[in-house]
């Protein structure tokens, strides 16, 4: 991005903690606001930035791991806070959480229901179950870990995860996204 | 919940109002009990639905039993509830492998899904049934996964192909064979010794 006049503000590229270097940096972005009535960013910063603060999930709750993934909405961990709202549809989410045991009857509108959504898609496979079959390895009817049907981004493990855990592999996948952003996936 | 008794007289009517089709009245687990051949399932539903004493209206379950090496084969199990009395009634049927069983359907809407469920998992055909077809396992699925022959595994696998960007069948491959243990839990009084345990209990 080229800069535009002497001063470009140079924000840090991670995600501060609120405390003093938040306020300054916050205070820097202010100040340019209220002197040239826009701010000077890096486009892939910005697109990063938009990324990982509206992750729509889709609500793929498979077996008990959706209670731990409704928990995690709900008002105690409250993903709203991180720009994450349930979505119902495939076309309107960014990151499909696979929370449950993915049965081999499953599996085909599973992958079809990723399929449908738009790119940049993300996957978290929540749970022993959608991680490698966990307790139903060995089962006739259960698909020895999601990664089978569809490529993931974030493995948490637990049986089931508690909301704390999923909402730590939230973390680390937008973490993913901040490392390997680019605006084609 | 009706007690021993009740059920107990309970029985000895049903028998007595059918004695050419009702055997072996018992009570146990809080519920009676009686066995049934396949032709006279019907008559004994009917009976336990429509008598005054019985006012069986609710079936609450068909599941079935596989007994391999006993002839016959199967048991198929009704499990009937009373709202209006409070008490249950079991009624098992035995049968053998290929054996035609009068679907239920016409005595209880409810026995559709759950005579599916029992010829899914079981093997165990329904007679008049309206859409005797597979309910719970995949589609295309082959073989009975509740029979005791059925291997615990299955026969195949599935996984997305991207050059025919599907989902494709694949003969089951396991990494690691599965492993039964079968070590005792250690607070309902193992059976076995501890390697060093022998040595503490001498003395």
């Amino acid at each position: 991005m080229g800069v535009s006049g002497d001063r470009t503000v140079e924000l840090p590229g991670r995600v501060l903690p609120p405390g003093p270097d938040q306020d300054a940096t916050l205070k820097l972005v202010n100040d340019e606001m209220a002197d040239r009535g826009f701010v000077v960013a890096k486009l892939d910063k910005l697109i990063n930035w938009a990324r990982t603060g509206s992750l729509w999930p889709l609500t793929f709750g498979l077996a008990c791991c959706g209670v731990e993934f409704m928990h995690m909405i709900a008002a105690r961990y409250d993903i709203d806070r991180l720009g994450m709202v349930p979505r119902a549809s495939p076309r309107q989410s960014d990151v499909i959480i696979v929370a449950g045991t993915l049965c081999n009857k499953m599996a085909p509108p599973f992958r079809r229901v990723y399929d449908q959504m738009p790119e940049p898609r993300y996957v978290i496979s929540m749970g022993s179950c959608a991680n490698g079959g966990g307790y139903y390895h060995y089962s006739y009817s259960v698909v020895r870990g999601c990664d089978r049907v569809v490529p993931v981004d974030v493995y948490v493990p637990g049986c089931p995860p508690t909301a704390e855990a999923l909402l730590y592999g939230i973390m680390q996948l937008q973490k993913k996204i901040r490392r390997v952003g680019t605006i084609e996936r | 919940m009706a007690d021993v008794q009740t059920l107990r007289e309970l029985g000895d009517r049903i028998v007595a109002a059918l004695p050419d089709q009702v055997e072996e009245p018992a009570v146990g687990h809080g519920a009676l009990t009686i066995s049934t051949r396949p032709d006279g399932i019907l008559r004994v539903l009917k009976y336990l639905r429509d008598d005054k004493e019985c006012a069986l209206e609710q079936l609450t379950d068909i599941c079935g039993v596989d007994h391999p090496g006993r002839e016959p084969r199967f048991d198929v199990v009704y499990h009937l509830l009373s709202v209006s009395r409070n008490q249950r009634v079991r009624v098992k049927v035995g049968v053998g492998e290929g054996d035609l069983v009068p679907s239920a359907t016409g005595l209880y809407s409810a026995a559709g899904w759950f005579e599916r469920e029992t010829w899914d998992l079981f093997g165990i055909y329904f007679s008049d049934h309206p859409d005797l077809r597979r309910i719970l396992t995949d589609y295309g699925f082959e073989g009975h996964p509740l029979r005791k022959d059925f291997p615990l595994t299955g026969f195949v696998e599935l996984r997305y192909d991207d050059e025919q960007k599907r989902v494709v069948y694949e003969p089951v491959k396991l990494v690691q064979e599965f492993r039964r243990f079968d070590f005792l839990s250690p607070w309902e009084g193992t059976q076995y010794v501890l390697p060093g345990d022998e040595k503490a209990t001498k003395s």
